[in-house]
């Protein structure tokens, strides 16, 4: 009787796992590879600072540029630190890479330099030599003037002033406000240069160059330029959130196009059904009745894990998919394991209840040893690996594994023994 | 059972496929992916009728960015392999590959991997897979502790461990083969595989030795150097119907895997398969066979 309740418990549970799982709105959480999107991932250069100071800088390097995917615009991104000094960026159904680089890379990088003694000459023919490219020009132009030491780094704020100087201009205006540092080298720059042209550049782009009148002592600075307001804007925000705390590296990038990751998804599902479909005919034919039980707790095997998919969550990819269809022919080991010992149970004379209780038991430390070991893989794995594919094909497997040991042991003995009982008790 | 009767034939049979498989791997080497190396994929679908190979290789040798592969990537589309390319150069190509904008196309996935991600999985994978067989040893000792006549335990873990690197060796070197026969190249999941396999495969050989070693408990301690070779062949034939069902099944989710998973996870299935069949292959025909030689060595030294 006993194994009756716990077999109709069971199924009870299952069935509601699997409403949850495959009956309700709520979507499964897809990686990138499925779900489409782009992933990239940067180094970053960690030999100017400390050891100590390496985790709170990956913090607040994180931090900037969380704050610059927002502006970006771009759905629940996730950004992750690996291996303690590189940095994941996951920016879901985004595919213009390029786009995405730039707004994350890229700090605008404000320069004031200053006229060399052959700037006017240069400039001047600069003009009449044909056969330049735009990139050509724009490098003879930047090296026409000298670094002067002033940058952007050292803003304290930086706003937007529309036209205020000329009514005539609908031009936005930048009004910066130097920080100590830089307020000082500003009034030292403008006293000892007075005269000369202090041209302005932003990431090797000459914006202006105005004529030094007197020295500022204010430490405040003014930027004109041919902005729409929306480039103003940008360039003000992203001046305000300063340079990154740490020089990044482009090492990674990982596209997929959305009709790819469905194509994936597609087909992971397909070889899925395909796999549970072999198995079941496999089971049956071989085991008959007890191959088919084994087949009902395979059921209840996908059911519940995909409920834990859906619950726990479980991030979705090609390689947790493929894990996924792995362990369903591992999990059908365990009633190989049993029904064939049953078997044995059998051949020695005992019978019915007797026969599948001891068939379980035997075969239950075999059973444990073979999960052991695949589990023993699974940890390495998910600890060894800081790349999405491995992750989340351990943890996938190593759910998977766990879970199916409660499912082909537990739920097809209570069956089983729930039928078996049926019998003897017709025969007295 | 006839598989102890002729353990000469299967020893020579399992000693020249890993001498082929190791020679593979000595002459050909494998063939490493972009995960391994670095480097630039790009993979990209075409509207109407796709243009030629040799049209998308001629765009890329204009690039002058040195070895890349083309190959063609289901019905409509190419999967090109490259040295690491920058965004600047990326545009080229496509400019290049439409013939500035007359074919449309469209760009299913782009993967850029830096040289120095490539070298960490290289040594990561090995450290795994020392780690992977470093526990996988000590649990095997862990299982053959307690020792029984007349072969004394460590001998059951090392017969087990060389089974499981005979399964390694041979799927490492199908690889060799199929890299350079069939420009099959080894990726993230290949390692994933390897590791799984050593997990996998070091049950069925385990199933079958500790049948041996339960059996030989049963027989009277008189008998037990007299019928050793019987007890491992009647140990076999139980087990030799559940290590075949279990890895029937495993093989039966592979293959779905393979033939309808898709083109991401190929190589994993592909890899699985091999190892797992070798796996199978080394519980029945090598592992136990190794322990009778154990055996029968032991008793000459005895003899002598």
């Amino acid at each position: 009787m006993k194994s009756r309740i716990v077999s109709i418990i069971f199924i009870i549970l299952i069935a509601l796992a699997g409403y949850f799982a495959l009956g309700t709105t709520k979507p499964f959480s897809y990686g990138l590879d499925l779900s489409g999107g782009t992933r990239l991932t940067y180094s970053t250069d960690t030999s100017q600072i400390s050891e100590m100071e390496i985790k709170g800088a990956m913090n607040v390097l994180k931090q900037t540029i969380e704050k610059r995917i927002n502006i970006f615009g771009v759905s629940e991104p996730i950004i992750t630190i690996e291996n303690q000094d590189r940095l994941a960026v996951e920016l879901p159904g985004v595919t213009d890479v390029e786009a995405a680089i730039k707004s994350i890379g890229a700090t605008p990088l404000l320069e004031f330099r200053l006229e060399k003694k052959d700037t006017q000459t240069k400039m001047a023919v600069l003009n009449l030599e044909e056969n330049k490219t735009l990139e050509q020009i724009k490098t003879e132009i930047y090296n026409a003037y000298e670094a002067s030491g002033l940058t952007g780094g050292q803003l304290e704020r930086a706003s937007v002033v529309f036209g205020q100087q000329m009514a005539a201009s609908i031009s936005p205006v930048i009004s910066l406000n130097f920080n100590e540092e830089g307020s000082k080298l500003l009034a030292e720059i403008t006293k000892n240069n007075i005269g000369k042209q202090m041209a302005i550049f932003l990431d090797g782009n000459i914006l202006s160059a105005p004529v030094i009148q007197s020295e500022i002592i204010s430490g405040e600075g003014q930027i004109t330029g041919d902005f729409t307001p929306e480039e103003a804007r940008d360039l003000v925000q992203n001046l305000n959130f300063g340079a990154l705390p740490l020089p990044i590296n482009l090492v990674e990038t990982n596209t997929v196009g959305p009709s790819l990751g469905q194509e994936t998804l597609n087909s992971g599902t397909k070889a899925l059904v395909i796999a549970f479909g072999l198995i079941f005919i496999f089971m049956v034919s071989f085991y008959r009745l007890y191959g088919f039980v084994a087949a009902i707790s395979l059921a209840g095997y996908v059911l519940l894990t995909l409920f834990v998919f859906k619950y726990l969550p479980v991030t979705l990819t090609a390689s947790g998919i493929a894990g996924f269809i792995l362990s369903l022919g591992m999990a059908v080991d365990a009633n190989v394991l049993i029904f064939e010992r049953i078997k044995e149970e059998k051949k020695s004379g005992k019978k019915g209840a007797e026969a599948i209780t001891d068939g379980f038991n035997r075969a239950w430390p075999a059973i444990r040893d073979g999960n052991f070991t695949s589990i023993i893989a699974a940890i390495i794995l998910f600890w060894m690996s800081d790349a999405a594919v491995v992750k989340g094909f351990a943890l996938v497997f190593g759910l998977g594994v766990i879970i199916s040991m409660v499912t082909a042991v537990s739920l097809t003995k209570n069956i089983l023994l729930s039928f078996t009982k049926q019998v003897k008790e017709n025969n007295k | 059972m006839f598989a102890i009767k002729h353990k000469t034939k299967f020893y020579i049979l399992s000693i020249t496929l890993t001498f082929i498989a190791l020679v593979a791997l000595f002459v050909y080497g494998l063939n490493p992916g972009i995960d391994f190396t670095g480097g630039s994929v790009l993979e990209i679908s075409f509207q109407n009728e796709k243009p030629s190979q040799e049209q998308i290789e001629f765009a890329i040798s204009e690039l002058n960015i040195g070895n890349s592969v083309v190959r063609s990537s289901g019905e409509s589309g190419y999967l090109i392999k490259m040295p690491t390319i920058d965004d600047a150069t990326k545009k080229t190509l496509e400019n290049l590959i439409s013939q500035n904008g007359q074919i449309q196309f469209k760009e299913e996935k782009f993967i850029t991997v830096g040289p120095v991600l490539g070298e960490e999985l290289t040594s990561k994978s090995f450290v795994s897979v020392g780690l992977v067989l470093l526990a996988i040893t000590l649990y095997v000792a862990y299982v053959f502790r307690i020792v029984s006549k007349p072969v004394s335990s460590w001998k059951y873990g090392f017969a087990t461990i060389i089974a499981l690197i005979h399964d390694v060796i041979l799927t490492i070197g199908f690889f060799a083969i199929a890299g350079r026969f069939f420009g099959v190249e080894v990726d993230t999941f290949f390692v994933i595989a390897i590791l799984v396999v050593l997990g996998y495969s070091v049950n069925d050989s385990i199933v079958v030795l500790d049948r041996v070693r339960e059996k030989l408990k049963e027989t009277k301690e008189e008998q037990r150097v007299s019928q050793f070779k019987e007890i491992v062949g009647f140990s076999l034939r139980e087990t030799i119907a559940r290590s075949l069902n279990t890895t029937i099944t495993t093989l039966l989710s592979l293959v779905a895997l393979y033939i309808w998973g898709g083109e991401a996870t190929k190589i994993f299935a592909l890899a699985l398969i091999v190892g797992i069949t070798a796996g199978a292959y080394s519980s029945i025909f090598v592992a136990p066979q190794l322990l009778v030689t154990f055996f029968e060595r032991g008793k000459k030294n005895l003899n002598k």
